[in-house]
């Protein structure tokens, strides 16, 4: 899909997966069904997952196996969603986390 | 919901998995929970062939130990419950732990734990070391191994251990350029096989160097680097702007110990162990009797003594549960008398120096 995905590897074999839509900041992309969303951003050119809450700094993701909690994002309204180990899903609605992010019942 | 089983074992890493597979293989209901939707922890990412200083697995692609202990483990699935994607949250009193699945939380009770839940990855005090495009080796090893993405086009790797070596030789094979290797001492930390392969690639290498900053305001545009002095302070007037899209830090990992903390596990300091780690014998038995560790939880090393601790803590839970079994005393000689011949050479001094401070602490308390 982009030139960030590798297509060929001497070592390694990426099965075929299903393609996707889904919503960043209410533009519409296409990633693989089940891969965590933060790769899928990645693949299409993202980086900037969310701002610092006090300094308002750019964010990414670290760690990449949910232990930093540099990737939180909102997700489908859910703020505090660790995207780098949460599978992407059709239609999903991703948005960066202002400040804090507001806690909805 | 609760769950109630005679060992629990966290974490499906190298240690975890053969943990689990010796208890389970003894005869004792076993229960096993790993965090992440495939279990192998370190493991399935790692493409190149083993380094490991015994016959155990050198030579072998560390995916290809994952899915040997994968297949073991399902020799033993009578006895052996393995829940994925679920997270070992809490350690209470009267021998309970809590764990988390998709956002469902039930309750264990157990007879004995071991708790083998790898290690997390260092950062380092740089200008703007928080951009966006800083990445952890693990990260990249992550992005790239298992979910066949580059992480950029070019990277400056930091850290010439043999982890920051094998993922620079990784990203070479993806197709990422890699600009640079800055180390900060005068050699180069990892294996010399290593380090010539990607030199040979066109890697420059930049020793007795360091990371002055990212450069770029909302993502990584490049790095100054410096060169350092015998006290690794910059050497003023040396500094190199160099142009990239992101940054690798392999800086070294720590034990990833919270639930020894809350399983009231004694907790030691030990530098060459990658910091603060559970007190435990040569069983690898915490301070708390019921509490077991093994692998990098336990002092960072490498797969193939995770391994091997793996079964001693494995052996040993079983008998705190059903007494003493000849079979897992032979277990346990067997898997002491490789790890002897495995830290025995001169690159596993460190490693001995710092399970010495463990033993005599423990000797002590
Ligand atoms: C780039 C790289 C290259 C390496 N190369 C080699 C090599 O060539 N040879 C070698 O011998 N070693 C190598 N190693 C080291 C080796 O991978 C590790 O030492 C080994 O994986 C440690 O095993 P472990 O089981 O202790 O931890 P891990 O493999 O880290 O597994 C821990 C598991 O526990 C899970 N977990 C953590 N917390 C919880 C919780 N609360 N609840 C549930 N699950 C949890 C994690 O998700 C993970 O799956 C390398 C490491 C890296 C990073």
């Amino acid at each position: 899909m982009t030139s960030l995905r590798i297509e060929h590897h001497p070592v390694l074999n990426f099965p075929e997966r299903k393609i996707i839509n889904f919503f960043f900041e209410d533009k519409q992309y296409q990633g693989f069904e089940g891969e965590p969303i933060a790769a899928a951003l990645h693949a299409a050119g993202i980086r900037t997952l969310r701002r610092s809450p006090q300094k308002d700094r750019a964010r990414g993701f670290f760690c990449a196996i949910g232990r930093c909690s540099s990737c939180i994002m909102e997700v489908d309204g859910q703020i505090n969603i660790m995207t780098c180990i949460t599978p992407l899903a059709e239609g999903m609605q991703v948005r960066m986390q202002k400040g804090h992010g507001v806690i909805k019942p | 919901m609760s769950r109630n089983t005679e060992v629990f074992v966290i974490g499906g890493g190298p240690a975890g998995l053969s943990a689990a597979y010796v208890a389970a293989k003894l005869g004792a209901r076993t229960l096993l929970v790993d965090d992440s939707s495939r279990i192998g922890g370190q493991l399935i990412k790692q493409t190149h062939r083993f380094f490991g200083s015994s016959n155990r697995d050198a030579g072998i692609r560390g995916i290809t130990i994952a899915d040997k202990l994968q297949q073991d483990i399902k020799d033993v699935s009578d006895k052996l419950t393995v829940l994925e994607n679920t997270a070992a949250v809490g350690f209470y009193h009267n021998k309970e732990a809590g764990i988390l699945s998709h956002s469902a939380y039930e309750r264990v009770s157990y007879q004995s734990a071991i708790v083998c839940t790898g290690a997390t990855e260092n950062s380092l005090a740089f200008e703007n070391n928080d951009l966006p495009g800083i990445y952890g080796a693990g990260g990249v090893q992550t992005l790239m191994n298992v979910h066949g993405i580059r992480p950029g086009q070019k990277i400056l790797m930091i850290g010439s251990g043999n982890i920051g070596l094998i993922v620079s030789y990784q990203l070479i094979q993806a197709g990422v350029e890699v600009v640079g290797l800055v180390e900060g001492s005068p050699a180069i930390g990892g294996y010399l096989v290593h380090a010539s392969k990607i030199r040979r690639l066109g890697v420059p290498i930049y020793t007795s160097h360091t990371i002055l900053k990212a450069l770029g305001t909302d993502e990584v545009e490049g790095a100054t680097i410096c060169r350092v002095d015998e006290k690794f302070q910059p050497v003023p007037n040396t500094e190199l702007d160099i142009k990239c899209d992101c940054i690798c830090l392999a800086v070294g990992l720590t034990p990833l110990i919270d639930l020894f903390q809350q399983a009231h596990c004694r907790m030691v300091h030990v530098g060459e162990l990658g910091g603060l780690v559970p007190l435990h014998d040569s069983s690898m038995r915490t301070t708390n009797p019921e509490v077991f560790v093994a692998g990098d939880a336990s002092g960072i090393e490498e797969a193939t003594t995770a391994i091997l601790a793996g079964r001693i803590a494995g052996a040993r839970a079983y008998e705190s549960v059903h007494g003493k079994s000849p079979q897992a005393e032979e277990i346990v000689a067997e898997a002491r008398e490789e790890l002897r011949t495995l830290r025995s050479g001169s690159t596993g001094e460190r490693i001995r120096w710092g399970r010495e401070r463990v033993m005599k602490e423990v000797g002590e308390c």
